[in-house]
């Protein structure tokens, strides 16, 4: 247990450090700042989650009840919401990595002069206010688009850009990505191969990242889709709010969590492959 | 301590059987020919008019300077580098338009070029996958190349678990895997630890020589060129110096620059006089194409070899240190000035030799070739380079900065 052994080796390190050791005291002192620090954080994130949680878990009159959990599904207009938030996510996820993970890999092979440019680009989405955003999408929209809730996917594939793109980055420069497509195309491999079966499963923790953090902006997204008139996932809880202030606060909770779930499976993925390889190395 | 096990003729054989022919024989390699090749990055001329012609089943290195072109090369003849102009012709067919997936050319990078997702096995099973071998066989022959490099304990681990040396043993069984027409290696030994890269180059050279593979292996490492190829062609900005075996390389170097980086050189004061150059008291011949003026003073090229050491105890030149190399020992002797040059001297004779004594060089070569202007070239700037008797790699010079395009990784142009 980390958390156990490290505070005794503290302990250890401060009993047998002489008073007065100037240095030793400044680590010391730094780490009662750590502490500190990391106290702070946390209850800066965790309070508002447990006021939220300690709401929808209470009724009217204060008593504990999980009601408004249970009535989420029956709560007119959820799944409808729900559904089009996760097809929206779909999309998005898609139309993201087609754009992004070629467009990404070509550059850093070819033009890696050019990624600056491409690191400064690719912020603007996230400079330029949402209601400029949808003006343009809405101006180079082929017009059978522009009356299907899938105009948004475009949107958020805009803001998702930033993000998506970083992650892939920093997955491509994990890796020597030029020596490995020569020795792939070196062996017989061609370019979908090479890409397929060499570069992208040396990407899986980089587009696992980028997917989700397109998931988590899609299903919290709000300022849009209310300007464009679709009742997404955040559109409806905000609604909600209004008539069932219970239901939308377990809603919006539940909707954490899930993102939640879905970055530790991420983390708990990049695990497993640690293991692997480590039982591996034992078994050889 | 790795292990360096290195499979019989018949293992070797079985192992890359696939392709080559039913009875399992090795074949002869290509024959492979670069013609008038040309290649700018900007304003810098990588290759300029390199011509260069391989004989099947042969080992032939590229050797030479930061910046001469060799990678760039080697680059060309795999396919990733488009050349501005020339041909790279392949038994006889040019295959300047052929994708580098097309070419049968194995190729063994610098840096550790293995797959990370997949385990030794599936690496150099890699390339017979992409020949639609089936799983089975295609596991078989890795499995009997991997035993050839002898890793076949190692089959089931991952890049990082293996040992850079490792690695680039696998590079080199998954290169081998495909049966190429011509194997290329871009200085493979060159982020290993010295012991492993001796070991490795013995390895390597020995497999080329059992398959016959025609190999091109680009190094800035001199002795690893001249230890295991059987010719060696020295390049410099874009243009090829001299190609030959490398006994003729270190005996009759064609050019200053070839004398100077292929082996140890001393660099002498001299005068060039009617009938050749004044050195050390002693008039000589020369060879080469420089030649001077008479009266025109000048550097002589000297190998440590062609000095003897005269009378000990007068003299102008005084002995600043000695290193023994079992038979002989190397005497480093600074001369009028700030020139120190290395005499190679008879163990048994050095005895009498105490650094700090005065002593009398002489040359005993018949002719020696005058040096290039230290501006204009990439070579050494002190009064010697190179070092073992034997084993000519760069060494160290007294008062002299280490020679060090020499011995830096190569700067690759085209990168």
């Amino acid at each position: 247990m980390v958390v156990a052994v490290v505070p005794s080796t503290i302990a250890e390190e401060a009993s047998a450090q002489p008073k007065g050791a100037g240095r030793r005291f400044s680590w010391r002192k730094l780490r009662w700042w750590r502490g500190v620090v990391l106290v702070l954080t946390a209850v800066f994130f965790l309070l508002p989650l447990y006021a939220a949680l300690r709401f929808a878990l209470e009724d009217n009159l204060g008593h504990l009840t999980t009601a408004a959990f249970t009535a989420i599904v029956h709560e007119t207009g959820f799944l409808g919401a729900l559904y089009l938030s996760l097809r929206l996510a779909a999309v998005t996820m898609a139309i993201t990595l087609v754009l992004v993970v070629p467009t990404t890999i070509y550059v850093h092979l070819r033009y890696p002069r050019l990624l600056v440019a491409f690191d400064a680009i690719t912020l603007l989405p996230i400079g330029i206010p949402p209601i400029v955003l949808i003006i343009g999408v809405l101006q180079s929209t082929p017009f059978f688009l522009k009356s299907s809730p899938y105009l948004l996917s475009l949107e958020y594939v805009v803001l998702a850009t930033p993000f998506a793109y970083r992650s892939l980055d920093a997955g491509l420069r994990a890796i020597d990505l030029k020596t490995l497509v020569e020795a792939s195309r070196s062996l017989g491999s061609r370019w979908f191969s090479t890409m397929w079966r060499v570069i992208l499963p040396n990407l899986r923790a980089a587009l696992a990242s980028a997917m989700i953090l397109s998931l988590a902006l899609v299903l919290g997204e709000f300022t849009m889709a209310s300007l464009d008139l679709y009742t997404t996932l955040p559109v409806w809880i905000v609604n909600a709010s209004a008539r069932t202030a219970h239901v939308s606060v377990a809603v919006s909770f539940l909707s954490l969590v899930l993102t939640w779930l879905l970055l530790f499976g991420l983390s708990a993925l990049d695990r497993r492959q640690f293991r692997k390889f480590r039982v591996v190395d034992e078994e050889t | 301590m790795e292990a360096m096990a290195i499979g019989n003729e018949t293992g070797v054989h079985a192992a890359v059987s696939g392709t080559r022919g039913q009875d399992g024989g090795p074949s002869e390699g290509a024959t492979v020919q670069l013609v008038d090749l040309h290649r700018h990055f900007g304003h810098t001329r990588a290759l300029d008019g390199l011509t260069l012609a391989i004989r099947p089943g042969e080992l032939i290195s590229l050797l030479g300077p930061s910046g001469c072109g060799k990678t760039t090369a080697l680059r060309v003849l795999a396919g990733f580098e488009a050349p501005d102009s020339g041909q790279v012709i392949v038994d006889g067919n040019d295959v300047g338009h052929v994708p580098p997936q097309s070419r049968d050319m194995g190729m063994v990078f610098q840096s550790y070029s293995l797959f990370p997702n997949m385990n030794a096995l599936d690496n150099v099973g890699f390339g017979l996958r992409m020949r639609g071998v089936k799983t089975k066989e295609r596991r078989r022959r890795a499995s009997d190349l991997l035993e050839m490099v002898g890793l076949s304990k190692e089959a089931k681990k991952y890049a990082h678990q293996l040992s850079g040396g490792q690695q680039q043993r696998v590079a080199l069984a998954r290169a081998l895997a495909i049966e190429p027409r011509v194997l290329l290696l871009d200085e493979p030994l060159s982020a290993l630890d010295a012991k492993v890269r001796i070991q490795l180059r013995e390895q390597i050279r020995g497999l080329q020589t059992r398959l016959q593979t025609t190999t091109v292996f680009v190094t800035h490492d001199q002795e690893e060129a001249l230890s295991i190829s059987d010719r060696v062609c020295v390049m410099r900005s874009g243009r090829i110096e001299q190609v030959d075996v490398p006994s003729v390389l270190y005996a009759n170097p064609a050019t200053a620059f070839v004398a100077e980086f292929v082996g140890t050189m001393n660099r002498i004061p001299g005068k060039v006089t009617a009938s050749g150059v004044s050195v050390l008291g002693r008039e000589v011949g020369i060879r080469g194409e420089r030649r001077g003026t008479s009266g025109q003073a000048v550097e002589v090229l000297v190998r440590p070899e062609e000095l003897a050491v005269g009378a000990v105890g007068r003299g102008a030149g005084v002995v600043i240190g000695k290193t023994f190399y079992g038979a002989v020992t190397r005497v480093a002797v600074l001369l009028d000035g700030d020139s120190a040059v290395q005499v190679d001297v008879s163990t048994a004779d050095a005895a009498a030799i105490d650094p700090g004594s005065a002593v009398e060089l002489t040359v005993i070569a018949r002719e020696v070739m005058l040096a290039e202007p230290r501006s204009s070239g990439g070579t050494a700037a002190g009064g010697a380079t190179g070092s073992a008797p034997g084993t000519p790699t760069p060494g160290f010079v007294p008062g002299e900065p280490f020679p060090a395009d020499r011995n830096g990784v190569d700067d690759d142009l085209s990168k």
